[in-house]
């Protein structure tokens, strides 16, 4: 099976001159489709560097970088937007727009594709937001949603167009224990349910069980590749 | 397909900043509608008694500067003009500044214009003039402006109680009573409050220190066909360079460029239309500048989830558009309302023209779309690698 991910040799800095820093070294890592891999280290270590990276988010510097069969290093700010457009994306602040209720929320993400109709996006959204248990909040805004709400319109918004690869940067990271759970099982669920790999970076070592495979991010490098499957 | 209207949507979110900017607009849009509505209508009304009189060609002093500076010159002059197979009659005019007493406040003196003109042809084309031009024939009769500032007194009422109104005009140091006969309307002006029209004999009955011969505007009146360029190219040949000669066309833009270039009235008033647009640039960049400047996150999202910097660009030069559009409607209202007020308190002939509220609106959205032009540059601090 081809890697729907696939990154080589990939080193990134920031800063000019003589405040350039390395703060990725050397990094190769593989992910397949239907996979749930979960990425864990401790802030600062370069986690969310290499998930802006995979995202299309931030320009490749050195090193190969292959998604969804799209080279990134040599591709230009709007090759870089199509390949957005094959990735789910939850932010560990739900980032809504709140001018918007909860199914134009989804919608937005619909309206980026050219050939659906007004009527099958409004009535995709719905559906999807049926799924994460949201089927009686569609024209609410999201000032008067939860917390856990949100974060649910948020993954609807990033599951709704069928993505072959979802990231997630500590999805849970603002929510209470059992709603963050739920949450969890929910983008388990769903993913499996779509077929799409999923990259997840998290803290919270409660949710580490919901992974296929488990990598940790250290100064910069990934230092193990656990066959979680295997371990347990 | 149909797209959410994500720029209305976002405006509409925020209701009071949408009324600040709003407002800034409409404030914009009356400031520079007030602007060139006084400004057309001083301009309008200056020559207002040129575009009045029934002839083709006319002769000045060349040191009049304006109808409220005319310099008398020799009615020969005139006499000459009508020597050639082209003229069908010569007519003199004579205008002059006199106090009126207000018949009510008989302390009360006050400046108006008058105009002494020769009733043997029927050169004033002013409602009133014509049908009581009979009425000037006996000494010391005059027609009152019925459009004349209230301070002159109760002329019209009074004239239309008791079919006369008797009052005194003082023009250097004779004063000389006169009875108001009949009215016309002229209107006020920047430069006249008020107008009397006369019979040359009565005006100089009032002006008797004037010297014999002397005349403000000689007007001249073609015969059919004649082209009034060519001849007054002709006369002006003709005649020696102590007149000056105008067509109808070219005396009504001496005057307004008297207006427009040699009083600071004109430049007044394009500083204030300028200033109005500036203030309304300000505040629109302002607002624009706010909420993209709130909304970088919100921003960052769309770009991260696929949507191309093209697709903010339209977004706030939407909310411009949207914001010029709707500031106007109220702006344009409020000005014709406003108008109505500024035409009662002054006399003007202040109005809407369809030119001018066309002319506004693409203003309005000139300046909202530079504004939003400004405040997009803050589109580029919206960076989808910030957001993870």
């Amino acid at each position: 099976m081809k890697p729907i991910i696939s990154v080589k040799n990939l080193n990134h800095y920031y800063g000019k001159g003589n405040l350039k820093k390395q703060v990725l070294f050397d990094i190769n890592l593989d992910i397949y489709p239907g996979e749930i891999v979960i990425m864990t280290g401790h802030s600062g270590s370069g986690k969310t560097t290499l998930l802006s990276l995979i995202g299309a988010l931030r320009s490749v510097q050195d090193g190969n970088l292959v998604n969804c069969g799209r080279e990134l290093q040599d591709t230009n700010e709007n090759g870089l937007v199509d390949v957005r457009r094959q990735i789910g994306y939850i932010f560990q602040a739900h980032n809504l727009l709140p001018f918007l209720t909860a199914r134009q929320n989804v919608q937005m993400s619909i309206e980026l594709l050219d050939d659906v109709l007004t009527s099958e996006a409004e009535e995709r959204s719905a559906r999807m937001l049926h799924k994460v248990g949201l089927g009686d909040h569609l024209d609410y805004f999201p000032q008067s949603l939860s917390g856990g709400q949100k974060q649910r319109v948020a993954i609807a918004r990033a599951l709704v167009s069928n993505p072959k690869l979802i990231l997630a940067d500590e999805p849970t990271a603002s929510l209470d224990s059992a709603t963050g759970r739920k949450i969890v099982n929910l983008l388990q669920n769903l993913t499996k349910e779509q077929n799409s790999a999923f990259l997840l970076v998290t803290h919270d070592n409660r949710i580490l069980d919901i992974a296929d495979r488990i990598i940790n991010m250290d100064d910069g490098r990934l230092a193990k590749d656990n066959q979680l499957k295997t371990i347990t | 397909m149909q797209k959410i209207p994500t720029a209305w949507l976002q405006l509409k979110y925020q209701k009071l900043r949408l009324i600040v900017a709003l407002s800034g607009v409409v404030f914009a849009v009356i400031i520079v509608f007030m602007q060139m509505g006084i400004r057309d209508a001083l301009f309008d009304s200056a020559v207002r008694l040129h575009q009045g009189l029934r002839g083709d060609c006319f002769i000045i002093s060349p040191s009049s500067t304006s109808s409220i500076a005319m310099q008398a010159f020799s009615q020969r002059r005139l006499s000459q003009a009508s020597a050639f197979d082209e003229v069908e009659f010569v007519s003199p005019i004579y205008q002059e500044f006199g106090q009126w007493r207000n018949p009510e406040d008989r302390s009360y003196w006050r400046n108006l214009n008058m105009l002494g003109i020769d009733l043997r042809q029927n050169i004033l084309n002013l409602s009133g003039v014509d049908e009581n031009i009979e009425l000037l024939k006996p000494s010391d009769t005059v027609l009152f402006d019925s459009s004349a500032r209230e301070e002159f007194g109760p002329i019209v009422e009074n004239f239309l109680n008791n079919g006369e109104v008797n009052t005194e005009i003082r023009n250097g140091d004779s004063t000389r009573k006169i009875k108001v006969v009949g009215l016309f309307k002229l209107g006020t002006s920047f430069g006249f409050d008020g107008n009397l029209v006369m019979s040359h004999l009565n005006f100089l009955r009032i002006v008797d220190n004037r010297e014999k011969g002397f005349i403000d505007i000689g007007l001249i009146k073609l015969k059919e066909g004649v082209n009034p360029d060519l001849f007054r190219q002709k006369l002006q040949n003709y005649l020696p360079k102590d007149v000056k000669v105008f067509t109808k066309a070219e005396f009504i833009d001496f005057e307004k460029s008297y207006w427009q270039s040699s009083t600071a009235i004109g430049f007044i008033f394009d500083l204030g239309v300028f200033l109005g647009i500036v203030v309304g640039i300000v505040v629109v960049y302002q607002i624009l500048y706010t909420n993209v400047a709130d909304h970088l996150p919100e921003y960052a999202t769309l770009k991260a989830i696929g949507y191309r910097n093209n697709y903010l660009l339209k977004l706030v030069i939407q909310q411009a558009f949207l914001i010029a559009v709707l500031g106007y409607i109220p702006g344009l209202l409020i000005s014709i309302i406003q108008y109505e007020v500024v035409k009662k308190a002054t006399l003007l002939p202040v109005f809407m023209t369809f030119d001018r509220a066309g002319f506004v609106l693409i203003a309005t959205i000139v300046m909202c779309a530079i504004a939003g032009a400004t405040a997009v540059k803050k589109l580029q601090d919206a960076d989808p690698a910030d957001i993870f």
